[in-house]
């Protein structure tokens, strides 16, 4: 018996998700006593990489067909390599990708399917997994009944560790199905150079506070200094000063970096929602009563053209002295 | 064309969420129950393909008796007629199964589902749903075209998006840019007397599994009170950032 970890790759290259899910995968296999395995697909990366995080073995697809994702091709793949190896326990990322593939792997697989997984197993018999829930207001403890099971992990929230191993790296030649092509891929269009929001370490956001589209480049380089995403409320995503991609809160993009800095935003429910699992939270805001100051770690009553600015300066001396 | 649009029924953005029974079970009391907003969007996408190509629109709930204030107001939205799978919602695949089960004789051409409730937050029912049916299935869906049985849609990925062709029937869970916000509908007078005279008809729940049980809920760690800095200070932020919380 083994364990499959899926290790996604954007562009040929390992997401930073996959190694938390590998590392996941790696501590559950030791847990249970078994080899753990990992499969990519499409990858250009060096697979030798997996092994440092815990996998023994690597297999990789590569047939040409495989090169642009398709959730159905590549559900499928998945499955086959786990019906050759015998594994009734498969980890995937919880990203755009792995959401739109697990459901298709669950249900060929007859395999339970739980997502927004946050932590290994709290016990094993039962087999209890706590997930986020309510857009992160609270979490729920499943207890998973099926042998079968794909856990899909919430990225930024396991963590990456290393765990040394030597990994054998074999090659798997895909057995295409007719359902593969049903859909087809037209084009990708990439948002360049930008860091993924919900892979991020940090993210800076800003909300109507800042008055206009126009003043969103001390945001942005405030972020480029720090190396973090940029992100938005969702009054400013509805009124189109920054792109539906950026807003984060209850019916946008949850996130949970290590760090979230909110400039101009007062912190309604529905906005925390979406950012409260964040570890540290700056807020910036005019308001000394903004709510979001309660949610806070770290608060700075001021005019956000007037802080930020400070900000960057301080972090460039400090960069600087560093 | 015929089109199911998958309607959760859920606590309002703006609740706050409590639990009872040693944390075993949702507190309901005081909460006010809306359509999930990701299937609001879904449902007034709906409304944009039967204006324009004309299209009978089903909505779907597997829930209690409760549920149905939701789906009256998705009546009174526009959508011609309403199903309610009476059972409760309490396992994703089992939810899947009981719709698929009722679908699969009704030959629809477009299921809209959103790409997850605002509750339980899961994602899986659409991927499910649509893979019991034999549907091809576009998640985190922000654009959709049809052209006769052709179909052009834009997906979210991470870091961009992606266009992709298929042909109905197709399933598509949706999120906010397969409409905007300023195109959802409230719902009108009229619409609403409408709504009462629509069938809203209550079936069986079919044989589903379930893979999961509830076992207990959690709430956050409370945080620590806020640490304020004064604005002519900000460099003590910077400080506290790297010594504190070492994120710098």
């Amino acid at each position: 018996m083994a364990i499959l970890v899926y290790a996604e790759s954007w562009n040929g290259i390992f997401k930073k998700a996959s190694y938390e899910a590998v590392s996941y995968a790696s501590q559950l296999a030791e847990k249970l006593g078994v080899n753990l395995i990992a499969l990519t697909i499409a990858n250009k990366d060096n697979p030798d990489i997996l092994a440092m995080y815990g996998a023994s073995r690597v297999i990789t697809i590569a047939d040409e067909s495989m090169q642009t994702f398709s959730n159905q091709a590549y559900a499928n793949a998945i499955s086959q390599v786990a019906d050759k190896e015998g594994v009734d326990i498969i980890v995937v990322s919880n990203t755009n990708n792995g959401k739109s593939l697990s459901p298709i792997l669950s249900v060929k697989r007859k395999s339970c399917l739980i997502s927004n997984v946050i932590g290994l197993p709290s016990s094993l018999e039962p087999f209890v997994l706590k997930t986020k829930a309510f857009s992160s207001k609270a979490f729920v403890n499943y207890n998973i009944e099926n042998k079968n099971k794909i856990i899909s992990i919430t990225p930024n929230s396991v963590g990456i560790t290393e765990n040394k191993k030597i990994a054998e790296t074999e090659k798997f030649e895909y057995v295409a199905t007719d359902s593969d092509n049903r859909l087809i891929s037209l084009s990708i269009k990439k948002s360049s150079g930008k860091i993924l929001l919900t892979e991020a370490d940090m993210v800076v956001s800003a909300g109507r506070g800042l008055k206009g589209p126009e003043n969103w480049g001390m945001v942005e380089e405030l972020a480029g200094l720090l190396g973090a995403a940029t992100a938005c409320s969702k009054p400013v995503s509805d009124i189109g000063w920054r792109s539906h991609s950026e807003h984060v809160g209850q019916t946008g993009i949850a996130i949970n970096p290590q760090l979230y800095i909110a400039i101009g935003i007062s912190g309604a429910i529905q906005h925390l929602a979406g950012v409260n699992a964040s570890k540290n939270i700056v807020v910036i805001n005019t308001d000394p009563d903004a709510p979001f100051f309660k949610a806070a770690d770290y608060g700075i009553v001021g005019d956000a053209f007037e802080v930020v600015p400070k900000l960057i300066d301080a972090l460039k001396s400090y960069q600087t002295n560093n | 064309m015929k089109i199911l649009v998958c309607i959760s029924h859920v606590p309002d953005t703006t609740s706050k969420i409590n639990f009872t029974n040693n944390n075993t079970e949702f507190d309901s009391v005081g909460i006010t129950f809306v359509i999930n907003p990701y299937d609001e969007f879904g449902l007034t996408k709906a409304m944009h393909l039967k204006e324009k190509n004309g299209a009978s629109i089903t909505v779907i709930n597997v829930g209690n008796k409760t549920t149905e204030p939701t789906l009256r107001k998705a009546l009174a939205i526009g959508a011609d007629t309403a199903i309610r799978i009476d059972a409760d919602p309490t396992d994703a695949n089992f939810v899947a199964q009981v719709i698929s089960n009722y679908a699969r004789n009704e030959s629809y051409d477009l299921i809209i589902t959103g790409k997850e409730s605002i509750d339980y937050n899961g994602g899986l029912v659409p991927g499910l749903l649509a893979t019991y049916l034999d549907m091809p299935f576009v998640n985190a869906c922000i654009g959709f075209d049809l052209d006769g049985e052709k179909a052009q849609i834009t997906r979210e990925i991470d870091g961009g998006k992606e266009i992709l062709e298929g042909r109905l029937p197709l399933l598509i869970a949706g999120q906010k840019g397969l409409v905007e916000e300023k195109d959802l509908r409230i719902p009108a007078m009229r619409g609403i007397m409408m709504a009462r005279k629509k069938p809203l008809t209550i079936i069986k729940a079919s044989d589903g599994t379930k893979y999961t049980s509830v076992v207990s809920y959690e709430m956050p760690e409370q945080k620590e009170a806020c640490t304020m800095i004064d604005a002519n200070q900000v460099e003590k932020l910077v400080e506290m950032l790297h010594e504190e919380a070492k994120v710098i």
